[in-house]
């Protein structure tokens, strides 16, 4: 079984709708590991199946009555979680250091649910998306949980490829999104933000060391830029699968719930042909391994 | 003032209002996307590395070291792994808690910095601060933590937070006298405006909404702001000169008349 994850550096390129689109045609399992703002749910319009409880990282919790006010606990806190004798939930990162320099034992780690990861049937196949408590952290975990799953469904009802909507960034929950895939689908689109975004993930990539391929999503809105974009990704052996113009189009699909391939015709014989390439390129990928 | 300029959703256009407000407002800007700060690309002013960042990260000394497991058994984030004869750290997993050194018996751990990032400080037209994380690090709170502490709490300070509600989005709010919320009118954008606000106000933290491409998309975000009493601050049309400035890392209140009054008058309701 093989797993691709659509990945951008930037927020807002199209990541979503390209997997959406992906879906219609891969037989694949889908996981949306955009665990705090999760959207790939809108389209796909998910029935449930199971609805699993995550439990995140401890938070610390002082009890008033046996706290001595000593203010160990908020010298040795090294997340300035701890202001005045009271816990600032958001900032603990459940370290566990607090509880063991109470000289009362006034303090416990107290583990809750934060999210909760879902498996779900779509009319494009089986579909686990994790969906994290507003304000909850390690999201990298949830992450982890979720595409775990996916294996496992992916395993039961046969399906040869997992495809892994990821979250923006580069950080925690962006490395558990494509750390381990065979095939990191890039999309970046002609501006000089996304651009630099784009240099940052692809050394993620090179780092965890994930095969990429590039799509240039509205690239008529700086044929410049897009230019720039092909140099780069060609000077580094960086495939080019797919270029997309700038429509309107995809807002208004994603507007009535549907993914582009299933809202416009010409459109969706272009993210066909853009899926095929990408399917042929990871099947192929064992004998590939080009370096990023 | 602090004001902090987040999203939920990606790609809404923060950097933009971020960026053209301070501007427009001879703010102070923080860029606190520290995995992909962008800010600086529409600023353009000459960046100077200020300060490291680092987290203390276990040192083992295993000529007192036992193999007695009690730090692995402590460490909440499977950082340590005690093997047969060895003792291994996964750096990326550690925290920089301290932990693991209070519970060993032995004295066998000390602590050194490992860095993780860097804080930039450029003067332009405005002055900006911006974090950087190391590529291949996992945890960005630590270094936008770090970059609010130059903060300047007499002057105009707006922050612009990484997209996403998790960590370090709030960690980027913490603190801030204001939160505008930047969204676009789509149900990708609506849905994570919900998360942002349900956070926000877990905060209790004022805020506002910016409706950033004005026009592509449906009512659904107005809509909602309606019913929940949030004031609408702005709303940014879509149209073609906006974005192709946008991609070349043009601030448009430099070149579209009218825009630059309308971020001052933006800054002054948020000051109300």
């Amino acid at each position: 079984m093989k797993q691709i994850a659509v990945a951008s550096g930037k927020g807002g390129t199209g990541k979503t709708s390209m997997v959406a689109s992906f879906a219609g045609f891969a037989g694949a399992v889908l996981a949306d590991c955009d665990v705090d703002a999760p959207n790939l749910h809108l389209i796909l319009k998910p029935e449930v199946v199971e609805k699993i409880p995550y439990r995140g990282m401890e938070v610390a919790e002082i009890d008033s009555d046996t706290c001595i006010e000593c203010g160990a606990c908020e010298r040795a806190c090294r997340f300035n979680a701890i202001e005045k004798f009271r816990v600032i939930g958001e900032k603990c990162e459940g370290c566990g250091v607090c509880p063991l320099v109470c000289p009362v034992d006034a303090i416990e780690m107290k583990k809750r649910v934060t999210g909760h990861v879902y498996t779900a049937h779509t009319r494009f196949g089986e579909f686990v998306y994790g969906l994290l408590g507003a304000g909850e952290e390690a999201s990298g975990k949830l992450v982890t949980v979720a595409r775990k799953k996916a294996v496992e469904i992916a395993e039961r009802v046969g399906a040869p490829l997992i495809i892994i909507d990821a979250p923006a960034g580069i950080g925690c929950p962006v490395i558990a999104s494509i750390g381990n895939t065979d095939l990191l689908v890039m999309v970046v689109e002609p501006t000089m933000a996304a651009v630099h975004d784009m240099e940052r993930l692809l050394e993620v990539a090179a780092h965890f060391k994930v095969d990429t391929v590039a799509i240039i999503n509205k690239y008529d809105i700086n044929e410049d830029v897009t230019k720039r974009i092909e140099d780069f990704c060609t000077a580094r052996g960086i495939e080019i699968v797919g270029e997309i113009p700038f429509s309107k189009k995809f807002t208004e699909a994603m507007v009535r719930g549907m993914s582009i391939a299933e809202y416009d015709a010409s459109l969706a014989e272009m993210m066909k042909n853009i899926w095929e390439r990408i399917e042929e390129y990871v099947n192929a990928s064992d004998e590939n391994h080009n370096s990023v | 003032m602090k004001i902090t300029v987040a999203s939920g959703k990606g790609g809404t256009g923060k950097t933009t209002v971020a960026v053209n407000m301070a501007l427009a407002n001879g703010a102070t800007l923080y860029d606190c996307d520290v995995e992909e700060p962008n800010a600086n690309i529409f600023l353009n002013a000459e960046l100077e590395k200020i300060e490291d960042v680092s987290l203390m990260n276990p040192l083992f000394d295993m000529n007192r070291c036992t193999l007695c497991k009690k730090c692995a058994e402590f460490c909440r984030y499977n950082a340590i792994a005690v093997l047969p004869s060895d003792i291994m750290l996964f750096p990326e997993l550690c925290s920089g808690c301290g932990g693991c050194k209070m519970v060993c018996p032995h004295e066998a751990i000390s602590e050194g910095e490992r860095k993780i990032g860097e804080i930039y400080r450029g003067e332009g037209e405005i002055t900006i601060y911006q974090g950087l994380l190391n590529v291949g690090e996992a945890r960005a709170t630590p270094i936008i933590s770090r970059l609010k502490q130059y903060v300047d709490d007499n002057g105009i300070s707006i922050l612009d937070a990484p997209p996403g509600n998790g960590c370090p989005a709030i960690e980027a709010m913490h603190g801030s006298d204001f939160v505008i919320l930047v969204t676009e009118p789509t149900p990708f954008g609506l849905h994570d405006l919900k998360i942002a606000v349900t956070i926000v106000r877990k905060l209790a933290i004022p805020f506002g909404v910016v409706i950033n491409r004005h026009g592509i998309g449906d009512e659904g975000v107005e809509h909602y702001c309606r019913e929940e009493d949030i004031p609408v601050l702005m709303k940014i049309p879509y149209n073609r000169e906006i974005a192709v400035l946008y991609s070349k890392g043009v601030p448009f209140v430099k070149e579209i008349q009218g825009w630059r009054k309308k971020f001052v008058d933006l800054y002054e309701a948020v000051a109300e």
